[in-house]
């Protein structure tokens, strides 16, 4: 398999290995306009994204122009009904001025659900026809940004899917290519041997500040981030999830930590700090895995590993997901759902470096086109809802 | 070549086994050549006791601690919410389906 490809080439510079158009909606009362909008294309190449809230939130703004201007997409195009508090004229401002097309509706002034939808349908239809011209451009590994995640963990995670996406991390940092780690939720008890591969003493405490601030969250909430089936497979105390999560950020030196939407300002490994700054508001840090995914990818993400024991079965909208199956009866069970079987490891019929190398052809394969199994099933999911966050601190990027 | 081996350690330091598929009560051999008598049946990620683990005591895998003992836990007895507890969090489970009825 070539190692460069063609990607698409966006007017900041950034790579993309999709050219969607990805149609937001602003506020849950344009959530079905929005949705019939897209229901008259196919699914490759149409995406549905959005927030549901009413109120203001600058996260959920900030989330918004970043997945916007995403360099898996090509064209927007924005449903609004008319009165929520989203800013879409900065949305609109931010993706004009990132030269995508976008256009703007809003229902209340566009005569309601059925005329917005044909106009919102010919919108998509201009637009995929702008950015089928989007010039192309090579790329390579070095160009990438990949994020991963567990979903639906059980005691199988720790010792085939999650060692084997950390050698593919290693691969991947060391070919220069960008690679995120996240839910300090899940990293609990896993703090000091964190902070161990910082590449300063400062960023090694921000690390153990980070995984902190998740424990207090978290007791707060009165729940850690473990779901019953964690329990079912196997897995009994939050440590115990975390050090099987923790391996699949590989060995390579930390680099620097994140907060969503923040993109890594160079190659290497880097921590997402998913968990909200301040007083405990707006309830659950990450409400179910799409939202670490959609996290990921407003920090840039090209694609996410996704990790799973339990079996999920969920995609993504904008980026494609990888799923590698760490437990063989899962895999057995859902087969058509998985790309890689990483179960075969716990039976001894591959090694993890065998499995590591097909992980990273997949990844290979997904950049130049071929769709995922969650791709060809036409799986979009997406959520975001509120949080609040401070900007990261000095000491967090000390490569910068 | 196809997995023989029915629980494994993953760390020196561990106290506990891990099993890579579904192992019934009884007399287990081990990849070092000793035995182990499991005393409850056990399913795909579960663990059980390598060494007697005292009320009170870190439970080891990965060589890093995962809770400690809620009571007195015997060789060959599984492992699992019904007998250990985070030093963090609680851990959440239905009481129908937290893969305690393997017996």
């Amino acid at each position: 398999m070539t190692n460069t490809w063609q990607g698409y080439l966006r007017a900041d510079g950034r790579k993309g290995i999709r050219n969607v158009v990805a149609v937001a909606y602003l506020v849950e009362c344009a959530h079905f306009v929005a949705d019939e909008i897209c229901r008259a294309f196919p699914r490759d190449d149409v995406h549905l994204i959005g927030f549901p809230g009413c109120f203001p939130n600058d996260y959920a703004q900030k989330m918004m122009e970043k997945l916007c201007t995403h360099p898996n997409v090509g064209a927007v195009v924005l449903v609004s009904l008319g009165c929520e508090s989203f800013n879409r004229t900065r949305l609109a401002e931010i993706i004009e001025a990132s030269d995508r097309p976008v256009e703007t509706f809003v229902i209340q002034k566009s005569g309601g659900s059925a005329s917005t939808i044909q106009a919102g349908r010919d919108a998509v239809a201009r637009a995929k026809q702008v950015i089928a011209g989007v010039p192309r451009v090579a790329m390579s590994v070095s160009d990438l940004v990949v994020g991963t995640v567990c979903g639906g963990s059980d005691g199988t995670s720790g010792i085939s899917g999650n060692p084997a996406a950390g050698r593919v991390f290693d691969r991947l940092v060391s070919e220069g290519a960008a690679c995120i780690f996240e839910e300090t939720g899940e990293l609990i008890g896993c703090e000091h041997i964190m902070a161990d591969r910082a590449v300063t003493l400062e960023l090694g405490e921000e690390l153990k500040a980070a995984v902190d601030k998740a424990a207090r969250y978290y007791e707060v909430l009165g729940f850690g981030s473990f779901a019953a089936g964690n329990a079912t497979g196997g897995l009994s105390t939050i440590e115990e999830k975390s050090l099987g999560a923790y391996v699949k950020s590989g060995n390579a030196p930390i680099s620097g930590i994140i907060k969503p939407g923040d993109e890594p300002p160079s190659g290497g490994l880097f921590l997402m700090d998913v968990v909200p700054d301040g007083d405990v508001r707006f309830g659950f840090p990450n409400i179910s895995d799409n939202a670490e995914i959609v996290e990921m990818m407003a920090s840039g993400a090209h694609l996410t590993l996704f990790i799973t024991g339990r079996g999920s079965v969920v995609g993504s909208a904008l980026a494609p997901v990888i799923k590698i199956c760490a437990n063989p009866d899962t895999y057995r069970a859902l087969a058509g759902d998985m790309d890689v079987n990483a179960g075969a490891i716990i039976e001894g019929e591959r090694t993890l470096n065998e499995v590591a190398s097909e992980i990273f052809d997949k990844i290979l394969a997904t950049a130049q086109g071929e769709q995922t199994a969650s791709e060809s099933l036409g799986h979009q999911e997406f959520i975001l809802t509120y949080k609040s966050f401070e900007p990261i601190g000095p000491a967090c990027l000390p490569t910068k | 070549m196809k997995q023989t081996e029915k629980l494994i350690c993953l760390h020196d330091a561990d106290n506990v086994l891990v099993a890579l598929g579904a192992v019934e009560p009884g007399v287990v051999d081990l990849a070092n050549g000793e035995q182990i008598t499991l005393t409850t049946a056990v399913t795909l990620g579960h663990k059980v006791a390598l060494m007697p683990i005292p009320s009170g005591a870190l439970v080891v895998k990965y060589g890093m601690p995962i809770g400690i003992a809620t009571k007195d836990i015997a060789v060959g007895e599984h492992v699992h919410v019904h007998n250990i507890a985070s030093r963090y969090t609680a851990t959440h489970y239905r009481d129908d389906d937290a893969g305690l009825n393997n017996d």
